[in-house]
């Protein structure tokens, strides 16, 4: 599904990410963990052609998507789920999604997208209730959910997922993950990043961890869990708790 | 005052208020999009008319104003393409900046073309001395006709930014340009289509009014403060706020020639744009709930 072998990137002269190379295969939930301005984000960006990798190679289906449009990037069957939600505030519920939608209808008609908002409000059921409502009124767990629904409306290949967990009661952030699991079921394949390595480990079937730019462990999820230095660096605050 | 002199001035202010009105709509059709104040919008009003009159020398008036319009809005188009488009991540700052350069450009360029003299398109219907009575009013057709036009543009644009998806899409991009294009949405045309849009409806503004406030090629200046001021006051990106604000400022203005000499008349709409800025940014018809979602 999505391959990246010995890639770098960065803002100017900065290098954020050095010598990456990860695989995500096809109906497969992987983690990326890593503390903050390890340069996650950065990488979803790139895989996604908001940010130019500047070395290696990104093969998103086979396909070199280093000098694709972000949107083309899109309408090839990637989505992301933006850090910080990044929903359109000023704009209904309802519109967010059809928006979400555009691709599909592009490459589906109308009636795809009018069957795929039926699915999201089925998947999240909140989003239904406040369909008139306007984005930027929704409380932070709402914002997300819609913001995921918003990104699977394009019904995607591949759906990444930056930090959907932050800032969010423990109750919610269930809620969250287990619409993740259950967008396995259905055959779709995620790439979570995730500060909140226990939660995100435990839903996963393989992680890698990233750590000032480099992928300095990867793995299986249980291997991960029970790994010492995974445990001390990203796992004790979350025992105590 | 006499009340014959009363409803005179009433219908003055509402002519030049909904003119206003439209000028301010062109604002927000870009600023809904890019979140930019586009300052060459009053050169669009005037380019609409100066095109328009020119090609009435060849083709009759309905295709000349058709004319005048399309061609302002290829000029939108070009501007947006030439000068805006190839950006990478402009500050808003940046973006007045260049559309205030703009509209200097067009002006001289205008100046170059026409001239200085004073022009204007004929009445749509009849003449100057034709008018027609409404109630204790005498008017000139020529005001429904600008009256007219300028509401079905409103209503037209409402309904084309709610339900349409070219018009979702374009207030997609204006909320949030970056998570508009990971929906897939092609961002920089959406920006062409906003400079189109908007030219077209101030060219257009600019062919029913130029029988009343004539065309010259600085006629743009004024009316791009007068509609700056407007979109202000009724909530920059509100278009029913604009038309309720360019009401308002034309009655005022209409009224205060018996009050403060006509010189001072500009300084009128100057006076409320500080006001306005000062005391209530998001306007007098804009939600404070709607701003506050809002980036700018
Ligand atoms: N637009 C930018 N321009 C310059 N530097 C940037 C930019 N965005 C991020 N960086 C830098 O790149 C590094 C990695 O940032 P990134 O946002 O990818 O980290 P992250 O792992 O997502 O962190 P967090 O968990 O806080 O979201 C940081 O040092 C950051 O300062
Ligand atoms: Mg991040």
């Amino acid at each position: 599904m999505l391959r990246i072998r010995n890639m770098e990137a960065g803002y100017g002269n900065l290098r954020v990410l050095k010598n990456i190379s990860l695989h995500v295969d096809g109906g497969e939930i992987v983690t990326m963990i890593g503390a903050n301005g390890a340069g996650k984000t950065t990488l979803l960006h790139t895989i996604i052609g908001l940010v130019r990798p500047t070395r290696g190679e990104v093969l998103f289906l086979g396909q070199d998507c280093r000098r694709l449009e972000a949107r083309r990037i899109v309408a090839a069957g990637c989505a992301l789920v933006p850090e910080g939600r990044q929903v359109f505030a000023t704009m209904s519920v309802e519109e967010n999604l059809i928006l979400g939608g555009h691709v599909l209808q592009q490459r589906e008609g109308r009636a795809a997208v009018l069957r795929e908002l039926g699915h999201q409000y089925e998947l999240f059921p909140v989003l239904r209730e406040r369909r008139q409502q306007l984005a930027g009124t929704l409380s932070g767990g709402e914002q997300q959910m819609l913001a995921m629904g918003r990104a699977l409306m394009s019904r995607p290949r591949l759906v990444m997922m930056d930090e959907p967990s932050t800032g969010l009661a423990p109750l919610v952030v269930r809620d969250i993950f287990r619409v993740v699991v259950r967008l396995r079921e259905e055959g779709n394949t995620v790439l979570l990043v995730e500060q909140n390595a226990r939660a995100a480990l435990g839903i996963a079937d393989r992680g890698y961890v990233l750590e000032t730019g480099r992928v300095i462990l990867q793995g299986p999820a249980g291997d991960l869990l029970a790994n010492r230095d995974v445990q001390r660096a990203y796992l004790g605050r979350e025992k105590i708790a | 005052m006499t009340a014959d002199l009363f409803f005179q001035y009433l219908f003055a202010g509402i002519t030049y208020g909904i003119m206003y009105a439209i000028v301010a709509i062109g604002f927000n059709i870009i600023y809904n999009t890019t979140g930019i104040i586009n300052f060459a919008q009053g050169e669009f009003v005037m380019l609409g008319g100066m095109i328009a009159i020119s090609l009435l020398h060849f083709v009759p008036l309905p295709l000349a104003v058709a004319g005048g319009v399309v061609i302002t809005m290829l000029v939108g188009a070009l501007i947006e393409i030439l000068f805006i488009r190839w950006l990478d991540n402009p500050s808003v700052l940046r973006m007045i900046i260049i559309t205030i350069g703009l509209s200097i450009l067009i002006r001289e360029a205008a100046l170059h073309i026409w001239g200085e003299s004073i022009r204007s398109l004929p009445y749509f219907y009849g003449n100057e001395i034709t008018t027609i009575t409404l109630g204790p009013v005498r008017i000139s057709p020529q005001v429904l006709w600008v009256l007219g036009v300028c509401g079905i543009v409103v209503l037209l644009l409402s309904v084309f930014f709610k339900v349409t998806p070219l018009g979702r899409e374009m207030r997609a991009c204006a909320a949030n340009r970056r998570a508009a294009i990971l929906c897939g949405i092609n961002a920089r045309n959406m920006v062409t289509f906003s400079f189109m849009l908007s030219a077209g409806i101030g060219a257009l503004a600019g062919c029913v009014m130029s029988p009343i406030t004539y065309t010259q090629y600085d006629s743009g200046t004024p009316l791009a403060i007068k509609g700056f001021t407007v979109a202000i006051l009724g909530g920059l990106g509100n278009s029913m706020g604009a038309v309720a604000a360019g009401i308002l400022l034309g009655i005022i203005e209409a009224y205060s020639i018996s009050f403060v000499p006509l010189a001072f008349q500009d300084a009128i709409s100057i006076t409320i744009l500080l006001i306005i800025l000062f005391v209530r940014p998001h306007g007098l018809f804009g939600s404070g709930e709607a701003a506050r979602l809002k980036e700018f």
